[in-house]
């Protein structure tokens, strides 16, 4: 139970427009571990943050592709090679028939991998986290919003990365342990 | 004849939940903020309604244990189902639409199960949603791969769509009978299942809004677009009736004009004309925007629709009674099971709807917050005018609570 080591800090933002304005601040003082935590995406954040673009489109891509190749694949093997059947005289494998399949089963890949992609990169599901430990942190889904910084940024600092976040217009900042308290 | 209610209630169902999806995805690319407040219950409508559309094929097969048959397992038999088969095809696109509709749903709810995490009052609910939200705390690296996902999960879903009820009429106009094999079923069917879907949601919103006091979410405006949309999909569909008659003539098919004379005239001209004076006639009066901003007018039009495109899934499969020979002809009456298996899946329907109501958000909570001007960080009230400046805040500045719509 209780480690007492430190995992980071977090601070209280008053709104998103204050939010915005410090992550662009966290970021020109070179921090990297550090997270902006609100109750609905914030317009502009990942520019403030300066993150690089998401990678699930590729994932989605990948899926369909998956998918396409194998619906083509499924109805062209089962119906011309492993088990050929006369039906109405119609070929054994065409594309016109094959469409509908391998396009559905495209979209079905490709959800799949847009939807678990997405948990995959968000490291989900994740049943604790430090954060958890500071009761104000419990307003994140209804109207709080939150900066942590982690102790594992080379920049951290419990003094300056405090008054930093304080200068941005932090509020409550607190010092997060790590480990269920 | 070979087909009977099955296929009717089937199509019905299907057709219901394609409003949904048009809602959550359509809607949504086009930047139809409007739609935030009523996605969320109009996509559970399309999950209750999927699933009561399968349980007619499921039945129609007529042996149940054996439905496994229709999906592409390998088995002692070494047999593989027909990919030539539409029915086939419909397998795979109703199963998908389910699968990808439930996933567009339940990404959509995982800010909301958090917040229900952090506001639960009993241990149980606490878990339950927590479990359920995967533990969502809002990080905006995961915000951003959140929002990215869900944009591709709209931009699959919308095509997605219109395929489904492609495939369906698919049923239908890829076999050789008169009256069904024609090529507009496909976009006939999709806008039908538009107007019926959006019936639904008024006929499921209307009650709502004022059972939980949602009226500042779900507004007269929202109801009044939905009804713009019932009456533009009506007349496609009352122009589609047109057409079909148009090219039964210019066909100059007798087999083709005999089925749509018999239908406007023949024995189940009762049938037809409740048709087209569901579908066609009556939701004409939301011409009039005293009609369609009054929520009792909406519902009883609503439910005028649901009546009406039922019949017109009754009507198309009722080509079946006069086809080719005959000797084949015959006057369908369904039993008392085929209309206990269609009331029964309204209880279905009903139950799983309002179970979402009472457990789940029926408003989308992170969407709705989401479109609000404080959610704006240069919102006016916030006096920074774009360039991030470290002057306090002023203090009617504090977002989070209040104002419903700007």
């Amino acid at each position: 139970m209780a480690e007492n080591r430190i995992w980071g800090l977090v601070a209280r933002f008053e709104n998103p427009a204050t939010l915005l304005h410090a992550a662009t601040g966290l970021r020109d003082a070179g921090y990297k571990r550090y997270e902006v935590w609100s109750p609905f995406p914030v317009h502009g954040m990942d520019n403030a943050m300066g993150l690089k673009r998401s990678i699930v489109p590729w994932i989605v891509l990948g899926g369909g592709l998956t998918g396409m190749v194998g619906a083509l694949l499924l109805q062209w093997w089962t119906g011309a090679v492993d088990y050929p059947v006369m039906i109405g005289g119609k070929p054994f494998f065409a594309f016109e028939f094959a469409t509908p399949v391998t396009f559905e089963l495209s979209v079905l890949l490709s959800a799949f991998g847009a939807v678990f992609g997405m948990i995959a990169l968000n490291k989900l599901p994740q049943p604790f986290h430090p954060l958890d430990n500071i009761a104000m942190f419990r307003r994140v889904t209804d109207d709080g919003f939150f900066i942590s910084i982690e102790v594992r940024d080379p920049n951290f600092s419990l003094v300056r990365s405090r008054e930093l976040l304080e200068s941005l217009g932090g509020l409550n900042v607190t010092v997060v342990e790590e480990g269920e308290a | 004849m070979s087909w009977g209610l099955a296929i009717v209630n089937f199509v019905f169902w299907v057709g219901i939940g394609h409003a949904g999806t048009l809602i959550s995805a359509i809607l949504f690319l086009f930047r139809q903020k409007w739609r935030t407040s009523i996605n969320r219950f109009a996509e559970a409508m399309t999950i209750f309604a999927v699933m009561c559309a399968l349980v007619f094929p499921t039945i129609h097969v007529g042996r149940v244990w054996l439905l496994y048959w229709a999906l592409p397992i390998p088995n002692q038999m070494g047999m593989w189902p027909n990919f030539k088969s539409p029915l086939l095809w419909d397998v795979f696109a109703v199963s998908t639409y389910f699968t990808v509709s439930l996933l567009f749903w339940f990404t959509g709810l995982i800010p909301d199960l958090a917040t229900l995490r952090d506001r639960a009052k009993s241990k149980v609910a606490y878990w339950a949603y927590g479990i359920a939200s995967l533990g969502w705390r809002g990080a905006n690296r995961h915000w951003q791969n959140y929002e990215k996902a869900y944009l591709i999960l709209a931009g699959l879903s919308a095509p997605l769509v219109l395929s489904v009820h492609t495939i369906v009429s698919f049923d239908f106009a890829v076999s050789v009978i008169p009256g069904w094999h024609t090529t507009i079923f496909p976009p006939y069917f999709v806008a039908g299942a538009i107007f019926s879907g959006f019936a639904m949601v008024i006929t499921l919103a209307v009650p709502a809004r004022k059972i939980f006091k949602l009226e500042d979410f779900i507004t007269v405006r929202h109801i009044e677009n939905m009804n713009k949309i019932i009456l533009t999909t009506g007349m496609m569909v009352g122009y589609a009736y047109a057409m079909e008659f148009f090219i039964a003539w210019y066909s100059a098919s007798e087999y083709e004009s005999y089925t749509f004379v018999n239908r406007a005239f023949g024995p189940y001209a009762w049938a037809y004309w409740i048709m087209v004076s569901c579908n066609v006639i009556t939701p004409q009066l939301f011409w009039s925007k005293k009609i369609r901003t009054n929520m009792t007018w909406s519902f009883i039009l609503s439910i005028f629709v649901n009546i009406g495109m039922w019949f017109e899934r009754f009507v198309i499969t009722m080509s079946l009674h006069r086809d080719f020979l005959p000797s084949a002809w015959d006057y369908y009456t369904p039993t008392m099971w085929d209309f206990g298996c269609f009331i029964g899946t309204f209880g279905l329907f009903f139950t799983l709807f309002l179970l979402f109501l009472k457990f789940l958000p029926s408003i989308a909570i992170a969407e709705v917050k989401g479109v609000m001007p404080q959610a704006d960080p240069h919102w006016e009230g916030y006096g920074q005018h774009g360039d991030h400046g470290h002057e306090a805040q002023p203090a009617h500045a504090t977002a989070d609570k209040g104002g419903h719509h700007g």
